[in-house]
């Protein structure tokens, strides 16, 4: 019992660092940037518990938004009572004239703390200017912060995962274009990989800026289990399929999983199909192409997903597991689980949770392993680029002066940086690697960024790279997909449906 | 006197029930403007096999609680309803789901009965370790006990109300005609509860449409889709899917769903409004 409390108490903590994936390619870049960009916006990740936040809205209502607001009511009212957040409210210098710049952070440590320091270094070093805080929980964040936009009642920041969730912003002109002004400040734009940007480019125009960390997914190992039961992390899919029914005679789940989430499920997917059949496989959806699920390598791709499924690859009871809680990790630090496909957000997590797991080197990391015969390349990886922080066009002047200022100065400042390198997670600026030699997990961040460097293709996460129609019935069918109850050719011939949609 | 009640009834009932019903016949994405699309919503929507799914899993939880609940209710309702201090001690110990948010409920729920890390697994009673919430049949009736678990209380204290107020000469000349306590029950308090009965169903069979928290937070819908009820769907097509037209439409289809089961519960009640009470 005292272990689902202590992962329950940190609910949010992968929250925190579940960023959304940008199409981007580390290796061979801006001009890739424009290039396939599915059309439309935020991806749906699935729910957490989103309950106890109260939010403190910084905006005030006028009466036009009131209206709009209440033709929305009916539907976000569900939506909020899901989030526990209270509707608008003033408070903390909602005053005449918009009042202060704001920007909302998304709650779990180590980053909460990370961005509120940032925020406060900001203010201290700014007398003038104080920039207003809200927290939120992840999900709770995503409606949230989109209903805000809807109702022009947005943050003056607005922070978020780029793609598609940013181009829907800039098709609706919420969010302010800032190439020129990173052009007239290069200082700004030069200190940050080049490669962050894409995500937060849209047509050419750069509307995010890139803030934070790199985090690509990666397949995690228990070395403690592993020497147990006498074997080698696996080279090759053939490999995966060989230590499945060692590690179950033993007891062990061979793959821990948070099926409950459904992307969860979705990055298994994402890498068999690029192993198999390479990135143009899911671009070919991603275009639009008519038929392409049904792609003989995609249906191979789905089958030896369903495969390991059924030779029971993913622990006992994985669909109602969620990410959220961190379940899933907990299973592989208490040896419940030999491995477990995730983002690199969850190192920082299975740190300060795992007792010694992590730092008694009992944690392994590799990239995913290549399928026999496939085409794809095992450098490829998935994962978020970065994320972003765009800048509301219902701001005021002078509270879009006050953002441009703390984007010039406030983000990823060397402060800021050694936060993110000490909370193990590697920051988008330039030079990061010589830092990350003196931190006390050198070798993930090593990992982490030679991944991310030499990757040749970091593919968009799929439920960001598609429409929200199709990437909700694409996490719906990938949810039945694992349940067995439906073929791998009913998923195609219902995915095919919602193509170019 | 009744208007504030009307002005606020208005506000928060009406005006965004007509927004909803407008919203059907738009298409929105949430934060883009808002353009009339016609029947477009409701053709998506109505040809959805997503649709009847979700209905009928709306119904196996509505009746499902309703069969489970009812009862219960009934006999702890009666239980407390008696004068005696223990019953009161006891009252207020059945009392306590009624304190807890749905959220919380469904968190507590949630870990124990985990499989790896939930009470199964801590006591080591290999029956408790099923995969509670991910075998569809399972996961149903989970929804349908937590359900119950929550709102038992509730319909407890309707019924204890209910057996307080049938008047204590029927039990005395029931009793002098020599009818046992399962026979009193049946004969006097069951008949007598008949719209306390009816007022109960009707709060537990609407109420079961609007079950989203628990739902959300329990199981998200899942396995699959078998617990994805109604209000379910339409929070998934509404906020994760972005579709805001299909989901108004789904929201009016609950609201006529509902209005409709509650004027089939006062049919139920009859036309007769004759009183219960003796001599009256």
């Amino acid at each position: 019992m005292l272990r689902i409390l202590s992962f329950r108490r940190t609910v949010t903590d992968t929250e925190n660092f579940r960023w959304r994936p940008g199409h981007v390619g580390l290796g061979r870049l801006p001009d890739h940037a424009g290039n396939h960009r599915p059309k439309t916006f935020r991806s749906p990740r699935e729910a957490a518990a989103s309950s106890t936040e109260i939010s403190v809205d910084p905006m005030t209502t006028s009466r036009r938004n009131f209206l709009r607001f209440a033709l929305a009511a009916p539907l976000a009212g569900s939506a909020l009572a899901a989030c526990g957040t209270a509707g608008p409210s003033t408070a903390g210098g909602g005053a005449a004239g918009g009042g202060a710049p704001s920007i909302w952070i998304i709650s779990g440590q180590p980053g909460e703390g990370i961005r509120s320091n940032t925020v406060k270094r900001f203010n201290e070093a700014n007398p003038d200017i104080k920039f207003d805080t809200a927290t939120f929980q992840n999900d709770a964040y995503k409606t949230r912060i989109r209903t805000a936009v809807g109702a022009n009642q947005a943050p003056t920041l607005i922070w978020g995962w780029g793609g598609g969730t940013l181009r829907s912003y800039v098709e609706a002109g919420q969010v302010d274009d800032l190439t020129s002004w990173l052009d007239q400040n290069a200082g700004v734009k030069d200190r940050l990989l080049p490669s962050a940007f894409a995500a937060g480019t849209v047509d050419g125009k750069v509307y995010g800026m890139p803030c934070e960390t790199v985090q690509p997914i990666v397949l995690y190992y228990n070395k403690r289990v592993f020497e147990r039961v006498g074997a080698q992390p696996p080279q090759t899919w053939g490999d995966v399929m060989d230590l499945v029914p060692r590690f179950n005679a033993q007891g062990i789940a061979p793959f821990s999983l948070g099926g409950q989430s459904r992307w969860t499920n979705m990055m298994w997917l994402e890498f068999l199909f690029d192993r198999i059949g390479g990135s143009e496989v899911f671009q070919a959806v991603a275009d639009g192409e008519a038929d392409a699920w049904s792609n003989p390598l995609a249906i191979q791709a789905l089958t030896m997903t369903q495969d390991l499924v059924k030779a029971n690859g993913f622990i006992n009871g994985f669909s109602s597991i969620t990410a959220d809680s961190n379940a899933d990790q907990a299973l592989l630090y208490t040896d419940k689980a030999a491995m477990m496909l995730h983002g690199s957000w969850t190192y920082g997590s299975m740190s300060s949770e795992g007792g010694d797991f992590v730092s008694g080197g009992h944690l392994g990391y590799m990239n995913f392993p290549p399928v026999d015969g496939g085409k794809g390349d095992p450098s490829d990886t998935v994962g978020n680029p970065a994320q972003y922080l765009s800048i509301s066009s219902k701001a005021t002047d002078q509270q879009k002066e006050a953002a441009k200022k703390y984007l010039a100065t406030a983000v990823l400042s060397d402060a800021e940086v050694q936060e993110w390198i000490d909370a193990g997670a590697v920051p988008i600026v330039k030079g990061a690697e010589a830092k990350l030699a003196g931190s006390k997990d050198a070798d993930f961040l090593n990992f982490i960024y030679g991944v991310a460097s030499t990757t040749k293709t970091f593919a968009q996460s799929w439920d960001q790279a598609l429409s929200p129609t199709a990437a909700e019935k694409l996490l719906d069918n990938i949810a039945q997909l694992f349940q067995l109850s439906i073929s791998p050719q009913q998923f195609a011939t219902n995915m095919n449906q919602v193509i170019g949609q | 006197m009744t208007l504030p009640a009307l002005v606020v009834f208005t506000a928060f009932g009406l005006i965004p029930l007509l927004g909803v019903v407008l919203l059907s016949f738009t298409t929105w994405n949430g934060i883009g403007a808002i353009e009339p699309s016609g029947l477009d919503s409701w053709s998506v929507v109505l040809a959805d096999p997503g649709l009847p799914h979700a209905l009928w899993v709306t119904f196996l939880v509505m009746a499902l609680s309703w069969l489970f609940q009812t009862p219960v209710s009934i006999l702890i309702g009666t239980f407390l309803a008696g004068q005696h201090r223990y019953r009161a001690v006891l009252a207020v110990l059945y009392f306590v789901p009624l304190l807890l948010s749905s959220a919380a409920i469904s968190i507590t729920y949630k870990a124990l009965l985990d499989p790896n890390f939930g009470l199964g697994a801590g006591l080591g009673v290999p029956l408790l370790r099923q995969d509670w919430l991910g075998q569809p049949g399972l996961a149903l009736g989970v929804v349908v006990f937590v359900v119950s678990w929550q709102f038992i209380p509730f319909h407890s204290l309707i019924y204890q109300g209910g057996v307080r107020q049938i008047p204590q000469s029927m039990y005395e000349a029931a009793e002098l005609d020599g009818a046992g306590t399962v026979r009193r029950f049946f004969s006097i308090t069951l008949p007598q509860l008949k719209y306390t009965i009816i007022t109960s169903s009707t709060l537990m069979v609407v109420g079961s449409l609007t079950y989203f928290d628990l739902i959300f937070v329990l199981t998200a819908g899942g396995p699959g889709d078998a617990t994805r009820v109604l209000a379910l769907d339409m929070y998934k097509r509404g906020f994760q899917a972005n579709l805001m037209g299909p989901a108004s439409a789904i929201a009016v289809i609950l609201v006529l769903v509902g209005l409709g089961l509650a004027l089939l519960m006062r049919r139920l009640g009859g036309k007769d409004t004759d009183s219960q009470l003796e001599g009256m």
